[in-house]
């Protein structure tokens, strides 16, 4: 199926402006560009975990949702759309509504990856059909600017921050693409914003119309976490893919898909070097660091080649 | 025709939840509220009902899965007990506050630690400031007979908030005993059909749930809830009697047990109420103007109604299955004697602990407490309050006269 960014572009919004995410936030071009993989006609009943998203975009007695939408708690996003989906399916059978409704849920690596991780493995699981997008910026955002399982090694964070004894965080993110495969899903997929934004268009929509449990992990850089200039993030988000720190891939009923390779791999300081966030690994004497990092992301580039050529 | 039936508490409950046939039940195991979701599991293998059931991970999910399907328009339940509705504790405020009429079958059982899996209220009295509509039962019957009225009650026009509907762990849950249950349709013309005017799955009109409510509209949805809860006195009472003309079985906020002209009393709340009405009966028999108000409904809480029936007692002995750590005893002793204070403040009442953790009560235990209350105003003796009953060992307590506190075992020590 042939993918025309214009006439994409020129689809109704579904997430209205007005709402009160942040300039240059990549949540909201992710909520975006995902709501735009639904076919029109279709219905949707969009979830959301607590989190900037949510705070922004629902505030009563205003929604950015031309959708209906629910925001439940924190943790529990995933069981929340998992009570929707199994609702629909009821009230369909019973004959009470005669409508096609899409299920998709938004949680920060917040929601996501930590206080969600038991509701979304639950749901996933129990393979409700629908689609779990996490806007991944690497940080507990919302609260400012907290460590989170998915917050890169050394990354300078208020939970972690840099000083005389600190790196910034000690430990690796987590792969949580990696264990939502695990779960033997249908469909997962991890995407950034790029370019025409193709590539998370075409697995948006793979995800919301492959049957049963989607999962997306789409990175979504944050200006003020992550201490870039705003007007930066497409460039961001292209050094985090050509780096390969976010290596484009999916997983196709337990196919492994990598969807793009760089001709040259940039290094990872390519990636780091914009970003405040990562300002004392260029100071003199850090270069270790610098090696170290580069040495975890071929680590992960390889390992993911390596199950892409299996299958 | 009536069905005569042998049922635990667990299974009339189940088969009342059978004959509602809702639309969606997320459930988690936990002892002893466990059979629900089991038997529940087994009529939809069977055939015998079409609700979805959802095996979910956890409780916090169970309530959380029930708040969604409750909010995209159907009629949803979920069942559990002690820690387990201690862990969806923050769903349960959320569920009242978006004013979903969801029910929540809880079998109590006593807080951990230490683990212990038998009866005693501190489970739903810690949720009784959540939101929710709190219904308790002497025994399988009124456990089953509250179900069957619970969604008329939450789904009310003039209501729409959650509902739970408790019975007492192991000694009504797991106890099989006499019932006569409703046939299917008498059930199902007396519950009916389930509309709601907004939900998510209504295509013409889509819908927002749960915002981020700034200071300026916070404080009014809890008064809109408050109305709701004020609103809910109304519709129980107008339910229960409905439902008592079609089954023989009435219902109120509270039964009054040979309470008219007594002179002593019990508040109670649940399966010991049976225990205690066979005291009353005793002592009755010897001569003693005894009774016992037996509490239904705790949530909306009737405390005119309450204060009225205790009117003319001389003293009254609140039951609590609950610690409350004030030092002066447990949720229903500080809401009936607040409710005491405004209303009837000649009755003399005191504030007991009993049962903790499954500890038995029994029918000697209760007709010492009538006594005892009986030679404190007819005897000036004093009665030791906040005491727990059945306790191996010393009790805490203050000892009252009709002059005022006499010891306090806590100054004594001093």
């Amino acid at each position: 199926m042939s993918y025309n960014f214009k006439q994409e572009m020129n689809k109704p919004e579904r997430l209205a402006p007005g709402h009160r995410m942040c300039a240059g936030c990549g949540g909201t071009i992710t909520v975006r560009a995902v709501l735009r993989a639904l076919h029109e006609g279709d219905k949707a009943v969009i979830g959301n975990a607590t989190g900037c998203l949510e705070v922004s975009t629902f505030m009563y007695p205003y929604t950015a949702y031309e959708d209906s939408y629910i925001h439940n708690a924190f943790e529990n996003a995933g069981a929340t759309m998992s009570g929707v989906e199994t609702a629909y399916n009821v009230l369909k059978r019973k004959g009470k509504i005669d409508d096609t409704y899409k299920f998709i849920t938004f949680g920060g690596d917040g929601g996501t990856y930590d206080i969600g991780l038991q509701s979304l493995s639950g749901a996933m699981e129990r393979n409700h059909d629908f689609v779990y997008v996490c806007y991944d910026n690497g940080a507990y955002m919302n609260t400012g600017i907290q460590r989170s399982s998915a917050t890169p090694m050394y990354a300078d964070t208020t939970t972690t921050p840099v000083g005389s004894q600190s790196n910034g965080k000690m430990q690796n993110r987590k792969d949580l693409a990696s264990i939502l495969a695990a779960h033997d899903i249908p469909y997962v997929g991890q995407s950034t914003l790029l370019g025409n934004f193709k590539d998370l268009h075409t697995k948006a929509e793979k995800a919301i119309y492959t049957e049963g449990a989607a999962f997306l992990n789409v990175m979504a850089p944050c200006p003020r976490g992550w201490r870039y200039p705003t007007e930066d993030i497409m460039e961001i988000c292209k050094l985090g893919v050509e780096t390969c720190y976010w290596p484009l891939f999916e997983v196709d009923h337990g196919k492994w898909i990598l969807n793009y390779e760089p001709k040259k791999k940039l290094p990872i300081e390519d990636f780091l070097r914009p970003q405040g966030r990562f300002k004392h690994l260029f100071k003199k004497g850090n270069e270790d660091l610098l090696v170290q990092f580069q040495e975890e992301v071929d680590r992960r580039w390889e390992d993911l080649l390596y199950r892409c050529a299996r299958d | 025709m009536a069905i005569r039936e042998r049922l635990s508490g667990n299974e009339a409950i189940s088969y009342a939840i059978k004959q509602v046939n809702p639309d969606v039940m997320p459930a988690f195991p936990i002892t002893p509220s466990t059979e629900i979701p089991q038997y529940v599991a087994n009529y939809i293998a069977n055939g015998e009902m079409d609700t979805d059931f959802i095996p979910v991970e956890s409780e916090h999910s169970s309530m959380s899965a029930t708040v969604g399907a409750s909010a995209a328009g159907a009629r949803a339940l979920t069942a559990t007990s002690s820690c387990g509705l201690a862990l969806m504790w923050e769903e349960l405020y959320v569920a009242a506050s978006n004013r979903l009429p969801l029910a929540l079958c809880l079998v109590n059982r006593a807080l951990s630690g230490p683990i212990n899996i038998n009866c005693d209220h501190s489970d739903s009295m810690g949720a009784r400031d959540t939101g929710f509509i709190q219904i308790y039962a002497e025994n399988n019957q009124e456990a089953y007979d509250n179900f069957i009225q619970a969604y008329r009650i939450s789904e009310h026009k003039d209501v729409r908030l959650p509902i739970m509907i408790c019975q007492d762990g192991f000694i009504t849950s797991h106890a099989v005993e006499n019932i006569e249950l409703l046939e299917d349709d008498k059930v199902k013309n007396f519950v009916g059909e389930y509309n709601p005017e907004n939900y998510l799955l209504n295509a013409k009109q889509p819908m927002s749930v749960g915002p981020y409510a700034v200071s300026n509209y916070y404080m009014e949805t809890k008064m809109a809830q408050n109305t709701a809860m004020q609103n809910a006195k109304q519709v129980i009472l107008e339910v229960g009697k409905e439902f008592g003309e079609m089954s023989g079985r009435n219902y109120g906020f509270f039964e009054e047990y040979r309470l008219e002209d007594a002179d002593y009393a019990f508040v109670i709340i649940g399966s010991a109420a049976g225990t205690s009405k066979d005291a009353v009966d005793k002592l009755r028999e010897q001569g003693m103007k005894v009774g016992l108000l037996k509490l239904r409904v705790f949530r909306p809480f009737p405390d005119i109604e309450i204060a009225k029936a205790l009117s003319n007692c001389k003293a009254v002995a609140i039951m609590d299955r609950c610690e409350g750590f004030r030092s002066k005893g447990g949720p229903l002793g500080a809401e009936v004697k607040a409710a005491l204070y405004d209303y009837a403040k000649d009755v003399t009442a005191f504030n007991l602990i009993y049962g903790l953790g499954g500890r038995d009560f029994t029918v000697e235990s209760a007709e010492e407490i009538f006594k005892e209350l009986a030679a404190y105003v007819e005897e000036g003796k004093a009665f030791e309050e906040y005491r727990y009953v059945g306790l191996r060992g010393e009790s805490y307590s203050i000892a009252r006269t009709s002059k005022g506190v006499t010891s306090d075992v806590n100054a004594d020590r001093a």
